[in-house]
């Protein structure tokens, strides 16, 4: 019975792409894939088309809310000089580079250590990294908080420079581990008989080798730290000094009253700038996403 | 001379590691245990706390409203887990196929994943808007409902309304991830199983899904930790209500702990999710390794 029914499907469909007709094949495959597209992609059209709607056009229910009739600029000029948006984005900036330049540092050293010094240990050290990584953020910032506020950091950019490496660090790390591990031992041990020392054999041969790895973790780094919502929020009170996140979702919103144009318009230009490296880095993006959980 | 070489490797190996563990000890180990010590204390912001033993943990398991965040947090993580794969696995299978412009189409549907969380966040709430929901204003035009949806005030609406925000977010890492795992897997299997007869769900079940389950678990771990302790959507989108049906454990404990300045218990609430943390990290740890054995590899 079983049989029957497997001999019947298996004469039009054995995986076997000539033998597909053109119709079935844009049934299974073109109109899924375009339905996931247009509901993945539909909230940043959504965040641009409300960006450039006039106030009168936003609240109406009239007509087609899917275009915009008379489209202004006027949410972006409010964003722009009359709040502290410019400031948000410095901060974010800021904090994005140090705490992705420290971690990447400290990350290549810790990683080189683990997996080619090999010191006694190593192996329990890497796997306390990984552990590390599987810390989330939202058990740790009650605690952190109290850390950053005994240290004098509370409200201070520092305090965001400095926590957001702990899930950097790891993750980086982690990902670079990886890479070292695939460049050939011997390339070392020339080096060694060349008389080179460690910290050359790292910078000359071990790092131009491992120049995808680092723009993999440097890009992931970034937009992990860009993104970051929880430590800004807890860490930072004063509006000049908070993130793009964290302003735009606490200071743009004020009373009962919603004004859904520049809150959109705040949106997209914070998730510009990601969306802007990531278009450029997207296979390194990739390598670092799919190399993170790797084992 | 082996010894002065040893000696020195050691010594410059804990030289590198210094940067890297002076923060991370600073900075997470110490948090950790901190947090631990004062879910047992009854700390409130800028008061030190007195040990108090279990009493956070018993007024919390009697509070009506940790109860249900709890159950929320439970529901939230296995409905949009279960929905995350499931959707992730079919797209990742969609694009494993021979098709144009693939590369774009990974490319892009990235986006969701890779864009801040809270601003996309802000994007679906003002999709859900009780009033000028776009959705609504669809279903309307094509007859399907005759008034607008509350999808925000109503408790059952908005859980499912937050999980699929998250399911939004989550399905690209997912979905990419899987991809990369199903690229590994040789042609040859296909074109063997063909040959004797197999059908394509055949194929599925018997090929890819098996050679698929290590990276399945590995990634569907992931996913489950960072749905289990997710902050950022509810956060943004409904703060918790309405009448705390959305309040996950995170945003319980921000709420009692920087909000309500009850640190202690905030503490208490972070330190009763890492049980759960740590069975789905054991779960699919063991079944990584059950998987390694039946296929031939060396047991761990």
């Amino acid at each position: 019975m079983s049989t029957a029914a497997a001999t019947t499907t298996v004469t039009d469909t054995t995986g076997m792409g000539f033998l597909e007709t053109r119709m079935r094949r844009w049934v299974t495959v073109y109109v899924p894939l375009g339905i996931f597209v247009f509901v993945l992609l539909f909230p940043f059209y959504w965040m641009a088309i409300t960006s450039v709607k006039p106030d009168h056009e936003l609240l109406s229910r009239e007509g087609n809310p899917f275009w915009v009739m008379a489209p202004t600029l006027a949410h972006f000029q409010k964003l722009l000089f009359h709040t502290a948006y410019p400031a948000w984005l410095w901060n974010t900036v800021l904090v994005s580079v140090v705490s992705t330049g420290f971690s990447l540092a400290a990350s290549v050293l810790a990683a080189y250590a683990i997996e080619r010094l090999r010191f006694n240990g190593a192996k329990h050290v890497g796997l306390a990294i990984f552990l590390a990584y599987l810390v989330p953020p939202s058990i740790l910032f009650i605690p952190l908080a109290d850390v950053v506020f005994k240290l004098g950091l509370f409200d201070t950019r520092l305090a965001l420079i400095l926590t957001y490496p702990t899930f950097l660090i790891p993750f980086c790390t982690w990902l670079l581990m990886g890479y070292f591990r695939s460049i050939p031992f011997e390339l070392e041990e020339c080096a060694l008989i060349d008389g080179a020392t460690r910290w050359q054999i790292l910078t000359k041969i071990v790092l131009p080798l491992a120049v995808p790895g680092l723009i993999s973790a440097g890009i992931f780094a970034f937009t992990l730290s860009w993104n970051e919502f929880i430590y800004a929020l807890t860490f930072v009170s004063s509006s000049e000094i908070k993130t793009i996140p964290v302003g735009v979702v606490t200071e743009l919103v004020e009373g009962d009253v919603y004004h859904w144009g520049p809150l959109m318009a705040g949106a997209l230009f914070g998730s510009l700038p990601v969306a802007f490296v990531y278009s450029f880095f997207v296979e390194y993006y990739v390598s670092g996403l799919t190399g993170s959980v790797k084992e | 001379m082996l010894e002065k070489l040893q000696n020195n490797r050691n010594a410059l190996g804990l030289l590198f590691m210094l940067p890297a563990a002076v923060l991370l000890l600073l900075f997470l180990t110490y948090p950790l245990g901190l947090g631990t010590w004062l879910g047992f204390t009854d700390a409130k912001v800028g008061r030190p706390g007195q040990w108090i033993g279990l009493e956070n943990y018993e007024f919390l398991w009697g509070d009506a409203v940790t109860r249900l965040a709890l159950f929320n947090t439970l529901f939230y993580t296995f409905v949009a887990s279960v929905l995350k794969f499931l959707l992730g696995l079919w797209l990742a299978l969609l694009l494993n196929r021979n098709i144009r412009f693939k590369t774009f189409f990974r490319a892009v549907i990235l986006l969701p994943y890779i864009v801040p969380t809270a601003l996309s966040a802000i994007a679906f709430w003002w999709i859900y808007d009780a009033q000028f929901s776009i959705i609504s204003w669809t279903l309307m035009k094509l007859g399907l409902i005759d008034r607008y949806i509350d999808f925000l005030g109503v408790p059952w609406n908005a859980r499912m309304s937050v999980i699929v925000a998250n399911v939004w977010r989550g399905v690209p890492f997912v979905a990419i991830t899987l991809l990369a795992g199903l690229q590994t897997i040789s042609p040859s299997y296909y074109e063997a199983s063909a040959i004797d007869g197999a059908t394509p769900w055949q194929q599925f079940r018997h090929v890819t899904l098996p050679l698929l389950t290590p990276i399945i678990a590995v990634v569907m771990t992931f996913s489950v930790l960072f749905t289990f302790t997710d902050f950022q959507l509810i956060y943004v989108i409904t703060r918790g209500g309405p009448l705390n049906a959305t309040h996950l454990m995170a945003t319980l404990s921000f709420q009692r702990a920087i909000s309500g300045g009850a640190l202690g218990e905030g503490a208490a609430i972070s330190i009763a999710m890492v049980p759960f943390l740590l069975a789905a990290i054991l779960f699919s740890f063991f079944g990584l390794q059950r998987r390694a054995w039946q296929q031939g590899g060396a047991d761990k």
